[in-house]
């Protein structure tokens, strides 16, 4: 099987460490699927992973699939490479994503369009999961395109 | 009844003229990784140069407070300098410049509650002995945090600032020209101050245009701070002591450090994300220096990025955002005539990026009189720790006639 993926950025970039803490979001990232952490007590959604409740107090934290949508809220695009593996691939565009359905929890990751595209806050975006099934163990990232 | 007697000792709690910087030092500055001498031995001759000018013997000194996680620790200090007696040791945690006025108002607060009678609050650094701020660890997997942030690409300080500022900025429809005018006031600043690394290299609107982006949409070259090499220390002692030394006592009046509400919330979920979370703690510092910003005479605001010091001056009252595109011009920033000198040694932009600490000195030297770029007669100095850096910390410092 060879299915062609773009990807954001180039190879070697660090890798996500899978914690136990933050093991579920990466399962289910493996599966296309996105994730959170939600209180069992107080139903409320955070991220990223916490060890309690940051508003009930509770330990009994859930996991819950969220629709794989959400808004740019913020965003950049970095010119100066921090990293070895980034040289001659900049810029390249983070954006900060919130999940209104989700009581506004937000998430980093790439937007995928043209380096230099203009990037509008509050634009509506849907997540795009991109494997990286060559890495041990291998990983899927969450990013983002535009909706629509 | 008891409770009126205990309200009213609460609010005598304060560090409000309890305590002075006697003696101010630092080393050469100089560019990263240029220094001939280690990081440590930075460390000593600052602090010998704050205990020279203080005309106090380097012994005497009982205490330390740094920040930032620096390197030079206590009793290494101690035992290097030949110190009797070490009673105060105290790292304020965080990383860069956050801690800077920290240091100095923990120092005044072991002195003030008789912990210690001589403390050095000081910051070294050398870039090049060791690791460079602006480039990401290189390690192959990132955990915590980082694990949501490095695989994007997202790893270094002007990056995890970034989108603070874009948003800030399109929120309030702030132009990059006002962010231009914090960076050209340094680099006109440091032209006059032969300590400053940049002098000698102005910077004026074209240069700064035509700089290279780090980052869109408000990160061009000199919205950055440089990196640099060198130390910088200042000797608090209580008030009384002060009166009896060479220098004209500069009063600590208001101190404050922390953060507002779970700004340290993972993967940028800070609830007030656009901010560089001063808000309470500038609250906290008025309320102890019992003045407020209309009545600084010179500000020095920690440049990490310009785009954070916008942060910190909207937060501590000093700019109103919706004016902030006519308030932040360069006129009005500038000494002696400015409407609101700020950065009047060149800051960590263009004198050195020493953490702040070379801000300190420098409101001592305007309140002394001796400053290279000298605003006529200030009373009172605010010096505005590194924004969006938590636990982030600010203070004021006055003359005499101010307490």
């Amino acid at each position: 099987m060879s299915i062609s993926i773009h990807r954001a950025l180039p190879p070697g970039l660090p890798a996500p460490g899978i914690e136990p803490l933050t093991q579920p979001y990466w399962e289910g990232t493996r599966a296309g699927r996105l994730i959170i952490q939600r209180c069992r007590d107080c139903h409320r959604f955070q991220w990223g992973p916490e060890w309690i409740c940051h508003h009930c107090h509770s330990f009994e934290l859930g996991w819950e699939e969220v629709a794989p949508k959400g808004r740019i809220w913020s965003w950049q695009r970095p010119h100066h490479p921090v990293h070895p593996a980034l040289n001659g691939h900049t810029p390249y565009i983070i954006a900060l994503v919130e999940l209104p359905h989700a009581d506004g929890v937000r998430m980093v990751g790439n937007l995928l369009c043209g380096a230099t595209d203009p990037v509008v806050i509050g634009a509506a975006v849907q997540a795009v999961f991109e494997p990286h099934d060559d890495a041990d163990p291998p990983y899927t990232l969450v990013q983002w395109r535009l909706a629509g | 009844m008891q409770g009126g007697g205990s309200s009213r000792r609460m609010t005598e709690r304060s560090l409000r003229g309890k305590a002075a910087i006697a003696g101010i030092g630092e080393t050469t500055y100089y560019r990263h990784g240029q220094s001939p001498d280690a990081e440590f031995k930075l460390a000593l001759q600052a602090i010998l140069a704050a205990c020279r000018d203080a005309g106090i013997d380097p012994r005497e000194v009982d205490g330390f407070a740094s920040y930032g996680g620096d390197r030079s620790d206590p009793p290494r200090l101690a035992a290097a300098l030949g110190i009797r007696e070490l009673r105060f040791s105290n790292m304020h945690w965080g990383g860069g410049g956050g801690g800077v006025a920290a240091a100095v108002a923990n120092a005044a607060a072991a002195v003030h509650a008789g912990m210690a009678d001589c403390v050095i609050a000081f910051r070294s650094l050398a870039q090049g002995q060791f690791a460079r701020y602006g480039r990401g660890a290189q390690s192959s997997a990132a955990t915590g945090d980082d694990a949501f942030l490095a695989p994007y690409g997202l790893m270094s300080p002007a990056q995890r600032f970034a989108m603070k500022i874009t948003r800030f900025m399109s929120d309030h429809a702030i132009r990059h020209e006002a962010l231009r005018a914090i960076a050209m006031a340094s680099y006109h600043h440091a032209q006059t101050n032969p300590r400053a690394v940049m002098r000698g290299r102005p910077l004026d609107e074209a240069k700064y245009d035509a700089s290279r982006w780090i980052i869109e949409p408000f990160h061009r070259l000199f919205d950055c701070c440089q990196e640099n090499d060198g130390a910088g220390a200042v000797l608090v002692v209580p008030a009384e002591r002060a009166k009896d030394l060479p220098h004209r006592p500069v009063y600590l009046l208001g101190a404050a450090q922390g953060a507002d509400h779970r700004t340290a919330a993972p993967v940028h979920n800070a609830p007030d994300y656009a901010s560089a979370h001063f808000k309470t703690v500038a609250r906290q510092m008025w309320a102890m220096a019992k003045l407020g910003p209309s009545e600084v005479d010179v500000v020095q605001a920690y440049e990490n990025f310009t785009g954070g010091v916008l942060l910190s001056l909207v937060e501590h009252g000093f700019v109103d955002p919706a004016r902030a595109n006519e308030e932040l011009v360069l006129e009005n920033l500038l000494a002696p005539g400015g409407r609101m000198p700020m950065n009047t040694s060149g800051g960590n932009l263009a004198e050195c990026y020493m953490h702040g600490l070379e801000m300190v000195n420098e409101a001592t030297r305007q309140l002394r009189g001796t400053a290279c770029n000298q605003v006529p007669g200030p009373e009172v100095v605010a010096v505005l720790g590194g924004p969006m850096v938590t636990p982030v910390s600010s203070l004021v410092l006055g003359t005499e006639a101010t307490l």
